[in-house]
């Protein structure tokens, strides 16, 4: 188990390396540099744009700032961003909290409601309901989260006034408001994003999960388990599903890429102060300390959701660490 | 050859298979065609028309520059699959390269491979793209359909790779080994060909990851630019308008739906077919 765990960390810093590479490559292979863009959108003279050349350190050869750049990233530095003219790091610290809510609210429905449903797909595997499951699902997969996002807004928020369409908290919330309407007005600005991210992601986890009971429901202990006289219900939660669940954890680490590129869009959509809508606006400026900054974050991320998953599904198995 | 045909009639022998299979070519047909049977999707006819809600002349409707929506979801349909096909064309064939090659040679080029594969799989298809869009100007729609192309094949080498390391134990391929076949032979005649269910799977399900990714690029501005029509450019341009013309937004994305799910329902169904078990 020890080694095994070595050879697999070593593996997620390996790929975390090549990744960090890969975007530097990329940005640098682009036709321009990142600081040509800026004269196309602000009256910014050719002087300044040289000045900020070589305090980026962009008239340096790439593999001078290759080497500059992962030292920063050594000691916790990832530049200044040029948009905001504050460390990089200091803006995805600040930016995390709300993703991270919003991510994780997501999470938590299709951990619940996502795995129900496929559990009861897969019991009733070829029957009507299964295959409306399936067709619904698969609808809510094939909508672009942005134009979900903003039907949403306008029916909900605007011609219904039923929920707030932007933003994570009420402007006009009195500066006195207690910690309990606070938490309510945070609540209500995320029902939208939430469904919106819901909706377009759900059909993964209950394809993957009926997937995974219907291996479980094959096996012979299930049939021992019936001829037991065990009432339907049980056979199906207590036998069937608690078998069925360890394969669903390697979603997890499928997901987090999901996430993070879904939030792009619906955070930009609700102006939700996430990540995703930092990411997109840094696009928009042409912000690329940030970019990178923020692409660099999302790889550590899934490299450490893929580790932790690995790890997890071996503590729990031991035919994938024996085998 | 005969194995993805099999997979194909199954497909099609599986009702929601024909049915995504048959909408998918009837939005193929008529992204191809319409634009020669509508208005010019750049025209704009009448500044009195603008923002008019579906109707007879328009059925539906106009948006906030009076152009026919209709015409422009269908011409924005021809863009949003020719990047689609011929992206999914690339990335399959490059995948399916990188997977063969690796699968066959094995030892220090597998490995090193597969690492890149590794590192590049960190990285969501979206933020690699951002990065290099972020920088250009207009992106030519050749530049495009390369950039996501080339990065969409390294979950698709991961699993060639996998169907090579599984059918070059079998017997067959044993045999003809032994029987002194050459390399390329045994990679083209035994190893793709039996590879190719799960590789139609994979570019179909591709083709509606890709036009939702081209979307949401076009979306934030990156993609296809204006005034060439795009689905996700044309729901960026109804952000404005959402509340007093929402028809110039949500048909567009009725149609990324429609052929997104077609596509999906599709790839499904080939994929319950190469897999059976997963019915």
């Amino acid at each position: 188990m020890r080694s095994w765990l070595l050879l697999r960390l070593i593996q997620a810093v390996i790929a975390f390396v090549v990744a960090l590479a890969l975007l530097f490559v990329l940005m640098r292979a682009a036709p321009g540099d990142p600081l040509s863009r800026l004269s196309a959108d602000r009256p910014v003279s050719r002087q300044e744009i040289e000045a900020l050349r070589a305090r980026y350190g962009l008239d340096q050869p790439v593999g001078t700032q290759l080497i500059a750049f992962v030292s920063g990233l050594l000691h916790g530095d990832l530049g200044v961003s040029i948009e905001h003219g504050r460390p990089v790091t200091s803006l995805l610290a600040e930016r995390l909290p709300a993703t991270i809510l919003l991510g994780g609210s997501v999470l938590l429905l299709n951990f619940t409601i996502g795995l129900w449903l496929g559990v009861r797909q897969a019991v009733r595997r070829g029957q009507r309901e299964d295959r409306w499951l399936t067709t619904l699902s698969l609808t809510g997969y094939a909508m672009p989260s942005f134009w979900l996002g903003l039907v949403l807004a306008w029916l909900v928020g605007v011609e219904w006034r039923l929920l707030p369409a932007a933003g994570m908290q009420d402007p006009l919330l009195e500066a006195d408001a207690g910690f309990l309407s606070r938490a309510g007005d945070v609540l209500r600005h995320l029902i939208l994003p939430v469904v919106t991210l819901s909706i377009v992601s759900i059909a993964a986890t209950m394809r993957y999960q009926r997937a995974a009971m219907l291996e479980v429901l094959r096996l012979p202990y299930m049939v021992t388990a019936r001829a037991k006289g065990l009432a339907e219900h049980d056979v199906t939660w207590r036998h069937g599903w608690r078998n069925a669940l360890f394969p669903v954890i390697t979603l997890f680490g499928l997901w987090l890429p999901i996430l993070v590129s879904g939030s792009v869009f619906v955070e930009t959509v609700f102006a939700w102060p996430g990540l995703g809508a930092l990411a997109a606006a840094a696009v928009g400026s042409r912000d690329y300390p940030l970019l990178m900054g923020a692409s660099l974050l999302v790889a550590a991320l899934v490299v450490a959701g893929g580790l932790i998953t690995d790890v997890a599904y071996a503590l729990l198995d031991p035919r994938v660490r024996l085998g | 050859m005969t194995a993805a045909f099999d997979v194909l009639q199954s497909a099609w022998r599986n009702p929601r298979g024909r049915t995504g299979a048959l909408i998918l070519l009837i939005v193929t047909i008529a992204a191809l065609f319409g634009p020669v049977l509508l208005p010019d999707p750049l025209a704009q006819p009448d500044v009195l028309d603008a923002s008019r809600p579906p109707g007879l002349g328009h059925p539906f409707g106009t948006d906030q520059l009076s152009r026919d929506v209709l015409a422009r979801v269908v011409s924005g349909g021809r863009i949003s699959l020719s990047v689609a096909f011929l992206a999914v064309g690339l990335s399959v064939t490059l995948g399916a390269a990188v997977g063969l090659v690796s699968g066959y040679w094995g030892g220090a080029v597998d490995a090193l491979l597969m690492r890149i594969v590794d590192g590049a799989l960190a990285i969501p298809r979206l933020f690699i793209l951002l990065l290099v869009l972020a920088v250009w100007e207009r992106v030519p729609v050749l530049a495009l359909i390369l950039l996501i192309g080339a990065t969409g094949w390294f979950a698709t080498s991961r699993l060639v790779r996998g169907e090579v390391l599984r059918i070059r134990e079998e017997g067959y391929v044993r045999a003809a080994e032994v029987l002194g076949a050459r390399r390329h032979r045994i990679i083209f005649r035994h190893l793709l060909p039996n590879a190719l269910g799960p590789l139609l799977v994979a570019a179909t399900l591709g083709v509606g990851d890709v036009i939702l990714l081209e979307a949401g690029l076009s979306f934030l501005g990156l993609g296809i630019q204006p005034p060439t029509p795009s689905w996700g450019g044309m729901i960026l341009d109804s952000r404005e308008v959402m509340i007093s013309a929402p028809w110039a937004g949500i048909f567009p994305g009725l149609a990324i739906v429609i052929t997104v799910l077609a596509a999906n329902l599709f790839g499904d169904a080939l994929r319950d077919a190469v897999d059976p078990r997963s019915a």
